[in-house]
C-alpha cells in the first residue's frame, strides 16, 4: 500500500503547488508543529508563522508562512495562506526587511497577547532563517 | 447643405474615433483573458475558505456566543455599504449597473429608518455617488496605482471594515460589484458579508467529523476577518473581468456605430459632389446654348 497523499496550497490569487506524491508534511499549527502522515484523522488548524516541511518522493520542499488554514480530509491536506515563500527562493533582504516590521510591530504596546506570540514567534522563525 | 470640405473633416474626425475604440476593444480583449484567468485561479481559496467555514459554523457548540462577524449584532440598525466600481469610464452600463443596484438597496433602507454608511471602492462609483449620498460616504477607496489586483489591496479594505465593526460601527455590511457571467453580461450583484449567511450549507458537509487544534470557536473567529478579505477580493476579480468584458462589448459597438457614420456621411459626400458637377456642367451647357 503507498504511502503518499494529496496536498494543495492555494493562495488568494492562484493555486501555489499541488503535489500527489507527498509522504509527510510537518505544519507550523498554532499548538506547535504537527506533523501529518497518510490516513491522519480530519483535522481543521491554523498556522502560524512557520517554515511548513513537505517529503515527497520527487524530494523534499520547504516553505516559510505568515499565516494560514489547514484542512485535512480524505487524505486531502489544503493549506490556504496569504503569504508564502520557498525558502530556496526568498533572498535576504526580503527576510530582513521583513524582520524589521516584524520588530517595529512586536514594540507595539498595544497588540494583543495572541498577536504578540505571533509576531514574537516570526522573528524567532525569520532569525533562523537569516 | 455642409460644403464638400466640411463633410470630407467629419469623415476623418469619424474615422479616427473609430480608430481609437478600435485599439480600446483590442486592449480591453487582451486584458480580459488575463482578468478571467485571475479570476479563474483565486476561485479555490474563496471556495475552500468558504467550505471550511461552512464546516465549522455547523459544528460550533453554542450559537449564542458564536463571534460575532457570523451571527451579527442582534441589531439592524446601521448598514454599511461597500460599493466596488471601477476606476476608468468607457466600459458602457458597468458602473451603473451597480450603481442603479446600490440605489434600489439604500432607498429601500432609508425607508425602513435605517442609518445607511457607504465606502466607495473606485473612483468612478464616488462620483456618481457623491451627489445624493454625500453624507453618507464615510470614505472613498481607490486603487488607480496598483496595475494589478492584489490581495494587499483587499485586505486593506478588509481590516477597514473589521475595525469599524469592531468599534460597533455598523450591524450589517454588504457589498455591491458585478459578477462576470459572459462577455456580453455582466450580473450586479448584492452579498452580505457581515453577518455571514450560512443557509446554503449542504447536507453531506455535517457528516465529516473534524477535529479541531484549538477550538472551534478561535479557529472561526481567526477565519471570519480572514473570510471577509477574500470575499471583497473575489469581488474585485469578478469587478475586474466584468468591467474588461464590459469596456470589449462597448467599444465593439461604439466602433461598429462609427463604421455606419463613415458610410453614410460618405454617401452624403459623394452625393453632393455629384450635385456640384451637374451644376457646373448645366452652367456650361446652357451657356453655350444662349450663344
Amino acid at each position: 500500500m503507498s504511502e503518499e497523499f494529496k496536498i494543495e496550497i492555494v493562495n488568494p490569487e492562484k493555486s501555489f503547488l499541488s503535489k500527489e506524491d507527498v509522504t509527510e508534511v510537518v505544519v507550523p499549527a498554532f499548538e506547535g508543529e504537527m506533523g501529518i502522515l497518510k490516513d491522519h484523522i480530519s483535522i481543521i488548524s491554523f498556522l502560524k508563522p512557520g517554515i511548513i516541511k513537505i517529503f515527497s518522493k520527487s524530494g523534499d520542499e520547504n516553505y516559510y508562512v505568515e499565516d494560514g488554514i489547514l484542512e485535512f480530509k480524505n487524505n486531502n491536506l489544503s493549506v490556504l495562506t496569504s503569504s508564502i515563500f520557498n525558502i530556496k527562493d526568498i533572498d535576504k533582504n526580503k527576510i530582513s526587511e521583513l524582520l524589521v516590521q516584524a520588530e517595529e510591530h512586536s514594540k507595539n504596546n498595544e497588540i494583543t497577547d495572541q498577536n504578540k506570540y505571533l509576531v514574537d514567534q516570526k522573528i524567532e522563525i525569520l532569525k533562523t532563517l537569516n | 447643405m455642409a460644403t464638400l470640405d466640411d463633410l470630407k473633416k467629419r469623415i476623418a474626425s469619424v474615422k479616427s474615433t473609430q480608430k481609437i475604440t478600435k485599439a480600446m476593444k483590442m486592449v480591453a480583449a487582451a486584458k480580459l483573458r488575463r482578468a478571467q484567468e485571475n479570476a479563474e485561479k483565486g476561485r479555490p481559496y474563496s471556495e475552500k475558505m468558504n467550505n471550511i467555514i461552512l464546516n465549522l459554523s455547523s459544528v460550533i457548540s453554542d450559537k449564542e456566543n458564536a463571534p460575532k462577524l457570523l451571527s451579527g449584532t442582534g441589531e439592524e440598525k446601521v448598514h454599511l455599504c461597500i460599493v466596488l466600481t471601477s476606476d476608468r469610464g468607457l466600459c458602457g452600463g458597468f458602473n451603473t449597473n451597480i450603481i442603479k443596484k446600490a440605489k434600489a438597496y439604500f432607498q429601500k433602507i432609508s425607508d425602513d429608518g435605517k442609518t445607511l454608511k457607504i465606502i466607495t471602492v473606485g473612483s468612478k462609483g464616488y462620483d456618481q455617488l457623491k451627489r445624493a449620498y454625500e453624507d453618507n460616504i464615510i470614505e472613498k477607496v481607490s486603487f488607480k496605482d496598483s496595475k494589478n489586483i492584489n490581495y494587499f489591496d483587499a485586505e486593506k479594505i478588509g481590516s477597514m471594515i473589521i475595525e469599524n465593526f469592531e468599534k460597533e460601527e455598523f450591524d450589517v455590511c454588504t457589498i455591491f460589484y458585478n459578477k462576470f457571467k459572459n462577455v456580453i453580461t455582466q450580473i450586479p450583484q448584492e452579498q452580505q458579508i457581515i453577518p455571514l449567511k450560512t443557509s446554503e450549507a449542504d447536507e453531506n458537509s455535517s457528516e465529516d467529523n473534524y477535529e479541531f487544534e484549538p477550538d472551534e470557536d478561535e479557529i472561526l473567529s481567526n477565519l471570519l476577518p480572514k473570510n471577509i478579505s477574500t470575499q471583497i477580493f473575489k469581488a474585485m476579480l469578478e469587478n475586474s473581468a466584468s468591467e474588461q468584458g464590459s469596456r470589449m462589448s462597448a467599444m465593439d459597438n461604439a466602433t461598429r456605430n462609427a463604421g455606419e457614420m463613415v458610410d453614410k456621411l460618405t454617401i452624403e459626400y459623394n452625393r453632393s459632389r455629384q450635385a456640384a458637377i451637374t451644376k457646373e456642367l448645366i452652367e456650361i451647357i446652357s451657356g453655350a446654348e444662349s450663344l
